[in-house]
């Protein structure tokens, strides 16, 4: 791990100001950045291994005290960014008005990890790509832009059919953001000019021509909440993956549906472990509105999900699996009592 | 949830505090000075040099000079002399290096020690009282639930925590619960047995 300069802010001016020294392209993968950090589970990490060598920490966690807080106020949802994955999955309201969160947060890393890692932290977790997390492969155009990358001819089954370029196929490996953006959530972004709002579907950047720009953040920014407009007791996410547990997603869907008189008022379906960014799938999801819902339709729904995906050498059993996750998904959520 | 009140007595004098004090003493004489306060923020430190931190372990405190990069399974292990939380993947992977940090059960490997500053720090040397074992500790025990034994004091501290989380009540429940702790030797039927033995020891004195 390369040396740093450690600061702790002790509240939201301190941190926003602290920060403010950040260069204009504040990239974290390259010495001299200003870096917050929160739960510490992927910058630590990438640290040691010198994928991320900021030249100062500024340490956020004495914001949580007014950044962790959990509303359900008024029929919406509000999460403060600093909320642990663990306590939003384990608190009970959430559990019962929005499964798909309290489910993708819990499916997803370790006890361990779930009590530390923060839900600001947690939708800007990088990629488990492994040539961008070795950097002893020279071409990755996310850690070297304009080097090339290894992934499009090395060993990619772990990698991205959806939102892919020519120049990037690292997955987005993140559960929690698919329910975010299936839900249409707002992200509250705080900075040197106070907070702003904006979709959740519009933080993350696909890859194009410059996959070492991942979000719309600003040099600077912090993430401090996420707003859930509505309740959606009819949800689910359902995640594929190697193992039964402690694993990151081959494909997982979060779905969600407002059912009434046996016809699908509303639909949502997002797809994780298949895509470069969180990934809403609109055009599956307008089929299903208006209909009774039969497994005719899910099937419709699923293939849908994936036109246009793109599978390489060792990835293309995703479109397969992923098809299959929704389906299933979607029985899920229409068979759910609620 | 706090274990503060768990806190054995002070337990005296070991060989491994003792070498890796008298160790400790020999290095970086030197401590960095502040450059100049922000607002609110603790000062910029200069990374080369080595920083004052002290960490509240087993109940006590501990005075440290390290550097910024150390994170508290190192100050553990190489600063204090606490060898029982392990270093396997040292990536948050392999949850050997498990404590519990204010009761919550975390991996120190990804903890920067200067951010656990202030908080009370939970090792499997603190786990035992007055000799006795704890009843975790005697469950794997009774068990035979490990047989290299690396991730054993992971693997209690985390059963600890998942008992008292309330995630000890079946045999799926245990497993999901502590998969964040890998065991090479593959011991997880007796482990899953051990957490079920003293689970209802552990619940009852957390309830009383």
């Amino acid at each position: 791990m390369r040396p740093f300069a450690y600061q702790r802010a002790t509240d939201a001016s301190a941190a926003v100001q602290a920060l403010a020294g950040a260069a204009a392209d504040n990239n974290p993968l390259t010495e001299g950045a200003i870096q917050p950090l929160a739960g510490g589970t992927t910058l630590i990490d990438l640290m040691k291994l010198n994928v991320m060598r900021p030249r100062v920490v500024v340490d956020i966690n004495p914001l949580a005290a007014a950044w962790s807080t959990i509303n359900l106020e008024g029929g919406n949802l509000r999460l403060g960014a600093l909320a642990r994955m663990s306590d939003v999955s384990a608190n009970p309201e959430i559990q019962h008005n929005y499964p798909v969160v309290a489910d993708a947060l819990k499916l997803a890393a370790s006890p361990q990890l779930r009590n530390m890692a923060t839900l600001g932290g947690n939708v800007l977790q990088r990629t488990r790509c492994s040539y961008f997390r070795d950097v002893s492969y020279d071409n990755c155009n996310k850690r070297n832009p304009g080097s090339g990358c290894a992934a499009l001819e090395g060993f990619n089954r772990t990698h991205a059919v959806l939102g892919t370029s020519e120049q990037c196929i690292a997955t987005y490996p993140g559960d929690f953001a698919q329910a975010l953006i299936a839900l249409d959530a707002t992200v509250e972004i705080t900075g040197k000019s106070g907070a702003r709002n904006v979709p959740f579907a519009q933080l993350h950047k696909p890859p194009g021509n410059s996959p070492q720009i991942e979000t719309t953040l600003a040099a600077g920014e912090l993430i401090s909440g996420f707003a859930i407009p509505g309740r959606w007791p009819r949800s689910v996410y359902l995640k594929a993956r190697d193992r039964q547990s402690y694993e990151f997603a081959l494909a997982s869907a979060a779905v969600a549906l407002d059912v009434q008189d046996g016809v699908v008022r509303d639909a949502r379906v997002a797809l994780g472990g298949v895509a470069t960014v969180p990934w809403r799938a609109r055009e599956a999801e307008a089929l299903i509105k208006g209909q009774k819902f039969d497994d005719g339709l899910a099937q419709r729904v699923a293939e849908a999900a994936f036109e246009g995906a793109k599978g390489n050498k060792h990835n293309a059993f995703k479109i397969a699996l992923g098809k299959r996750v929704v389906a299933r998904a979607l029985h899920q959520a229409a068979a759910m009592e609620v | 949830m706090t274990d503060d009140t768990d806190f054995p007595a002070t337990s005296g004098f070991n060989r491994r505090a003792f070498i890796a004090g008298a160790a400790g003493t020999a290095v970086a004489p030197l401590v960095a000075k502040a450059a100049g306060p922000v607002a609110s923020t603790s000062p910029v430190q200069d990374p080369s040099l080595p920083v004052n931190v002290t960490l509240r372990v087993n109940g006590e405190s501990k005075s440290l000079q390290i550097d910024a990069r150390t994170t508290v399974l190192d100050a553990l292990r190489e600063h204090i002399g606490l060898t029982g939380a392990k270093k396997g993947c040292d990536h948050g992977q392999c949850g050997a290096c498990t404590i519990l940090i204010d009761g919550r059960r975390v991996v120190s490997c990804l903890t920067l020690a200067l951010a656990a500053e202030g908080q009370q720090i939970l090792t499997i040397e603190g786990l035992a009282k007055g000799g006795a074992l704890h009843p975790m500790q005697q469950a794997f025990v009774d068990q035979d639930a490990f047989q290299c034994g690396y991730c054993t004091p992971g693997q209690i501290m985390s059963a600890v925590a998942c008992v008292k989380e309330g995630h000890a009540n079946s045999d799926d429940d245990i497993r999901e619960y502590m998969s964040g702790n890998i065991c090479r030797c593959a011991a997880y039927p007796n482990i899953v047995a051990a957490v079920k033995q003293a689970a209802p020891a552990i619940s009852s004195e957390q309830k009383g």
